[in-house]
This record gives structure tokens, C-alpha cells and sequence, in this order.
């Protein structure tokens, strides 16, 4: 592909901005290259929205270098503007207005673009394009959201928690609009919190969390980065010995185990060889267990074996 | 890049059709946010009507009001009769004193023990004193004074100097200064609250497009917020509109500028709904008590008059009175005109300074 001697759409380096006494972002470095879907996952409050803010010109950094499509927001602002689509995270539309008027209105602020029309038939809207922006479900209203974010024909698309709140029909749907725009060949940079969006959507990730970068990658080399395919799960409720979990470490498969109040949580390699030499072994030990479960690791997992905590802890 | 794509394809040109100009659309967004809250119509049209409606009859100028007496005996009620400007009850003393008492008569008439008449009433309120001298007159004739010099009465009832006429240029100014600060600054709030601005200015369109919306949409709601009282009171009450118009149109759209600087200052900043609210009304209480709507502003001592004249909304209230009533032009009205310019200047000025679009 030529995308890798392309310029790449977005180059953020050691990027830094304090709110008061909170540190949001923490030195970030990202390269988004054209063409590619970008996300940024983390909980709350990892200082993905201020990143993508930032990026979209909306916020001032207190240090680093950020640009966009080559650009610089100091000196090109307009220009960027005219090229940039942009989704908020907490943007309410004017209720009063229908959606034909919504984007006509957006529409009307770039010089090119597709027609109100064409963006309401892409986004599947057009049994509501007469429709008050108020009378539209939450779905809906992100899809029009997304819509807006449309109109400019834009070059560079930001989607800050586009499906956040959203049932999963909603969201499924609004996937596959997003899929649509990547066949496109267009460049997306999306922040979420939800771990199988970023699989399913994303080519590139960085993973953040308290305003730094802690582990970036493709999804499934993110994955592998923890040295497991497979996790089992496993609740010893009301067990009165102590498990030896060193003796479970040296299970034929067994990567990592990890004991807290009563579930063990194993990495493992091969769970044919892994599960039945980890039953034999706590059977030995006369640790009842109560519950078990196993799945692929996921980047949840990645998450939670870099920080200890889940994504949606908070 | 693959160009085949759908989304590639159907990109073109911006139609370049009037419709289509960010400045038309951002003012469609403020016409149709404004028709499709029925409230904020009706409150913009419907109420100076009532109000005017209200106070017109409340304060309509009636025929010379017959003043209403208490005579306590057939003689005295007969000379009293004589004059019609008062209506005689006969009434025995003390049914005519609680009538008096009450505020339902004016004058009680009666014998006075040591021969002549006596006059019961309130020398503090003007009826009594009223219906003492026309009492004391209808006596006297009746028991054959005569008068040595001939009078003729000539009635003159003026449109321009009665009460409605004084109050119709007032909630003229009233309408626009509130109209003004509500409708605007209570959008603008509402848009930043909802991160809408936000979005707006993510956007290429032009932030002075987006301010400029604000000032054509209140043009156009000026017609009707002084078409309506204006054109009301001419026809129901016959408040004359003796300026040129072309004036009239000068002085309110300068009103409605300035209003609109000071409604984008108070909006600057605030993030809720509830505080702009309290901003609104610190605003406008003072100039709805000082500034001459309902009574002359002069009634006020002397000393805080230079401040009452520097408040927007008195400059208003005059200048509108001074071209409806007495047909002053502009040259006339600058002072007026001038306070206006200022408010605008430094309230557009700051709020420049001061607006936080995020």
C-alpha cells in the first residue's frame, strides 16, 4: 500500500495539558497514517476527549506539537476546518430543528461536499429527515450527529465515544456506517472505552490511561502482547486452605495466575493441556471449585493484565 | 485514495443559491427555534397587546367624573341637584358619615347647628376638595347669589396627552429592551450549554456570521415588537405617530442593537440557564423602576436623574415618547441617540473580550 510513504494524517508529539491541578494528558506521542482507522481506548478519564480535542483544534495543548493533514492549528486553522469532520461527545443538536435543516445548516459552512440528501441516505435516515431533532432515538440522534460530521466531505474524521450509551442494535448499526467510511479509504480517529468496538473497528490503537500511552498496537498484536490466547476464570467460593498458586504456575500451558478474593484469573497458551492439569492440581490441593470459565483473551484483558483494573471500573 | 467510493462520488461544489449562504441558515435556525415555541410568540406579540389593552382601560379618560355627595336633608339635596357635575344621596348623618368613611362619597352636606351648612370630607383628597367647591357654588346660586363675571367653558381633549399616550411609547421600549434580553441571551446560553457552539465553531462557519444571525433575526422580530403596539394603540386608543417614520425605524433598531450588545454581555459567560437568568434580571429591574415606562422618570430627586438618563432603556422610553408625541427627528433626539451608541460600543466591545464559545 502507498499509505506508508503518505504523509501521515495526524502526528501528535510529546503532547501535554494540565486542567487546574489535573494532569489530562501526560506526554502522548501518536501517528495516525492516512487511511487507517485509529483508536484510542481507555476508561474514563484517561484524557482521551482532551487528546481528541485537542487534535480537532478545540482545546489549546500547554505543550507538544500537533498536525494535522500537514497542517498546523496556528497558522492553517481555516484550512483544517474545511477539512476536518468532526462528532462531539456531548453535542446536543437544536431540538427544534428537523434533520433536513440540521444538515443543511452544516452543510452550508464548507465549500464542498455531498448534498443534505446524499449524507441523510448514508447515515439511514431518510424516513426522519422531516423528523424534529427532539422526536429521534438516541441512535438517531448519533447517527445524525455522525452525519453532520459528514457533510464537509471531510479528509481526516474524529468520533469522540461515538456509540457510548447506545443499545447494542444502535451501535451494531452505527459500526457499520463506520465501515463503510474505512472502505472509503478515509482516515478515522476514534476514542472509546468499549473493547470490542476498538477490535472490530480499529487497525491501529493506543491504549491510555491516566493521560499516558500504556501499550499501542494492532488489536490482535495487542492481544498477543500478553503472551496468552486464553483465559480461564475460576471462583474457589468458600475455600478455607490457601490455594498454591506457585504450584499452579508450573502447570504444563499456564502463563500467569493471578489470585484475588477467591477467583483465580490463569493466562494460558493451550487450554486442552492447561484446564484439565489445572483441575487435577486443585483437586490435589482439595480446593473445591465453584465456578469456571474460559475465553480467548480479548483486549480487555490486555487492559486489565497492564493496570490491574477493567476498562469500566470507573 | 479510492475516489469510486459512494461517499467520494457524490462530493461537489457548494450550491452557491441565497438559501444556502451560512448567514441565511444560521438566521432560519433563529427564525424557526423562535416560531416553534409558541410561548416566546406570544409573549413577544400577545402581551404588550394586553398590556396596553389592560392599562388603556384602566387609565381611559372618561367624561368629567361626576363626583357622588350625601345630602342629609331634602332641602339641601334639592339645591345640590342643581349642578350635575354631583350625584346627591340623601342619607341621615350617620349612614352618610360611614358612607364617607368608606370612601364611597366625597362630601357630606348637612345643617350646621348654628345655621348655615356644613361640609364633612377630607381635605387631603382632591374629590373632596372638588365636590366642596361645586357644592358651595350650587348653594350659593340656589339661595340667589349671582355671579358678576359671565364664564364659558372650552373643552380640549388632545390624543398625545393622556395617559395611554404617555404609555404606549413606554412599553414600546419595555418590549424591545426584554424581548431582546431574554430571547437572545437565553439562546445563547442554551447553545453553549448544549455544547452546540462547541460544535458550531469546530466547524469552518464564520463566528461573526454566527453573532450577525443573532442581529438580523432581532431586526426581524422588531417589526412586530413595535409594529404591533404601536399600530394597537394608534387604532384602539388613537396614540398618535406624529415623527417620521423613517425615525421611528432609526431610533428602535438602535434600541435593538444595543439591548442586543448588553444581552450578548450578560450571555458571555454564564453556562446555565439559571444563572443568566439572575444576570437578566439585576439588568433590567433598576431600568424598570427608573426608567420612566409606567411614570414620568422626573418624579425621582434630582440628584440621581444624570443616572437615570444614562440607563439605555430611559434613553429609549424618551426618545420614542419625543418622536411619537411631539414629532421630534433625529437631530433632536441625539442625546438620546447618543446614550444608545455607547451602550452599544462598550457592551459589543466587551462581550467580544468576554464570550466564551466552548
Amino acid at each position: 500500500m502507498a499509505a506508508d510513504q503518505a504523509p501521515p494524517a495526524l502526528r501528535v508529539a510529546n503532547l501535554r495539558k494540565r486542567f487546574k491541578d489535573v494532569v489530562a494528558v501526560d506526554g502522548i506521542d501518536l501517528t495516525v497514517r492516512a487511511g487507517e482507522c485509529f483508536g484510542l481506548l481507555g476508561p474514563n478519564g484517561a484524557g482521551k476527549t482532551t487528546t481528541i480535542e485537542i487534535c480537532e483544534g478545540l482545546t489549546e495543548p500547554d505543550g507538544g506539537d500537533v498536525e494535522v493533514l500537514g497542517l498546523r492549528w496556528r497558522s492553517d486553522a481555516q484550512a483544517l476546518r474545511q477539512r476536518l469532520g468532526i462528532q462531539l461527545q456531548e453535542t446536543q443538536l437544536s431540538d427544534k430543528l428537523t434533520v433536513e435543516e440540521t444538515l443543511r445548516l452544516f452543510r452550508s459552512f464548507f465549500s464542498r461536499g455531498p448534498s443534505p440528501a446524499d449524507v441523510i441516505a448514508l447515515v439511514q435516515l431518510e424516513e426522519k429527515r422531516g423528523a424534529r431533532v427532539a422526536a429521534l432515538s438516541g441512535g438517531q440522534k448519533q447517527r445524525l450527529a455522525v452525519a453532520c460530521a459528514l457533510v464537509g466531505d471531510p479528509d481526516l474524521l474524529f468520533l469522540d465515544e461515538p456509540t457510548t450509551g447506545l443499545d447494542p442494535q444502535a451501535r451494531r448499526q452505527l459500526w457499520e456506517l463506520i465501515e463503510e467510511f474505512k472502505q472509503a479509504g478515509r482516515t478515522i480517529l476514534l476514542t472509546t472505552h468499549y473493547m470490542d468496538e476498538a477490535e472490530r473497528l480499529c487497525d491501529e490503537l493506543a491504549i491510555m490511561d491516566h493521560g499516558k500511552v500504556i501499550a499501542r498496537g494492532t488489536p490482535a498484536a495487542l492481544v498477543a502482547s500478553i503472551g496468552a490466547d486464553h483465559l480461564v476464570e475460576l471462583s474457589t467460593g468458600g475455600a478455607s486452605r490457601p490455594v498454591d498458586i506457585a504450584a499452579l504456575c508450573r502447570l504444563e500451558g499456564v502463563r500467569d495466575v493471578k489470585a484475588e478474593n477467591g477467583t483465580i484469573r490463569i493466562h494460558a497458551s493451550e487450554l486442552h493441556r492447561a484446564v484439565p492439569a489445572l483441575l487435577e492440581e486443585l483437586r490435589r490441593q482439595e480446593v473445591p471449585v465453584s465456578e469456571l470459565g474460559t475465553h480467548s483473551a480479548t483486549l480487555e484483558d490486555v487492559f486489565v493484565s497492564l493496570t490491574g483494573r477493567h476498562l469500566r471500573d470507573e | 485514495m479510492s475516489d469510486a467510493s459512494p461517499v467520494r462520488r457524490r462530493a461537489q461544489a457548494a450550491p452557491a443559491s441565497f438559501v444556502d449562504h451560512p448567514l441565511v441558515q444560521l438566521t432560519l435556525v433563529r427564525v424557526r427555534e423562535f416560531t416553534r415555541e409558541p410561548e416566546a410568540v406570544f409573549w413577544a406579540i400577545f402581551f404588550p397587546v394586553l398590556i396596553t389593552v389592560g392599562l388603556g382601560i384602566a387609565f381611559r379618560s372618561r367624561p368629567a367624573d361626576v363626583l357622588k355627595i350625601a345630602a342629609s336633608t331634602p332641602q339641601l339635596a334639592q339645591a345640590l341637584k342643581q349642578e350635575p357635575s354631583l350625584d346627591v344621596t340623601e342619607a341621615d348623618p350617620a349612614a352618610a358619615a360611614t358612607l364617607l368613611r368608606t370612601g364611597r362619597i366625597a362630601l357630606v352636606v348637612e345643617p350646621a347647628p348654628e345655621g348655615g351648612v356644613l361640609y364633612r370630607y377630607d381635605d387631603t383628597n382632591p374629590e373632596g376638595r372638588t365636590a366642596r367647591m361645586l357644592a358651595d357654588h350650587a348653594i350659593q346660586r340656589a339661595a340667589g347669589r349671582r355671579d358678576l363675571v359671565s364664564a364659558t367653558d372650552a373643552i380640549v381633549r388632545d390624543p398625545g396627552s393622556r395617559y395611554i399616550d404617555f404609555l404606549v411609547p413606554g412599553l414600546v421600549g419595555l418590549g424591545i429592551m426584554s424581548n431582546t434580553l431574554w430571547g437572545l441571551g437565553f439562546s445563547i446560553v442554551d447553545s453553549r450549554r448544549r455544547k452546540l457552539t462547541k460544535r458550531l465553531i469546530a466547524t469552518p462557519m464564520s463566528r461573526a456570521y454566527y453573532l450577525l444571525s443573532y442581529a438580523v433575526w432581532r431586526m426581524m422580530v422588531l417589526v412586530i415588537e413595535v409594529g404591533v403596539p404601536v399600530g394597537f394603540g394608534a387604532l384602539a386608543f388613537g396614540v398618535p405617530v406624529r415623527g417620521r417614520l423613517i425615525d421611528l425605524a432609526v431610533i428602535c433598531i438602535l434600541a435593538s442593537l444595543s439591548f442586543s450588545a448588553l444581552s450578548l454581555l450578560i450571555a458571555s459567560r454564564a453556562r446555565t440557564l439559571e444563572a443568566v437568568s439572575g444576570l437578566m434580571n439585576l439588568a433590567q429591574v433598576p431600568m424598570w423602576i427608573l426608567s420612566g415606562v409606567f411614570f414620568s422618570a422626573q418624579r425621582f430627586p434630582d440628584t440621581v436623574q444624570p443616572f437615570i438618563r444614562a440607563l439605555p432603556l430611559t434613553a429609549v422610553v424618551d426618545a420614542l415618547r419625543a418622536h411619537m408625541l411631539q414629532g421630534f427627528g433625529l437631530v433632536q433626539l441625539a442625546p438620546q441617540l447618543a446614550v444608545l451608541a455607547a451602550w452599544l460600543v462598550v457592551c459589543f466591545g466587551l462581550a467580544l473580550r468576554l464570550f466564551r464559545w466552548k
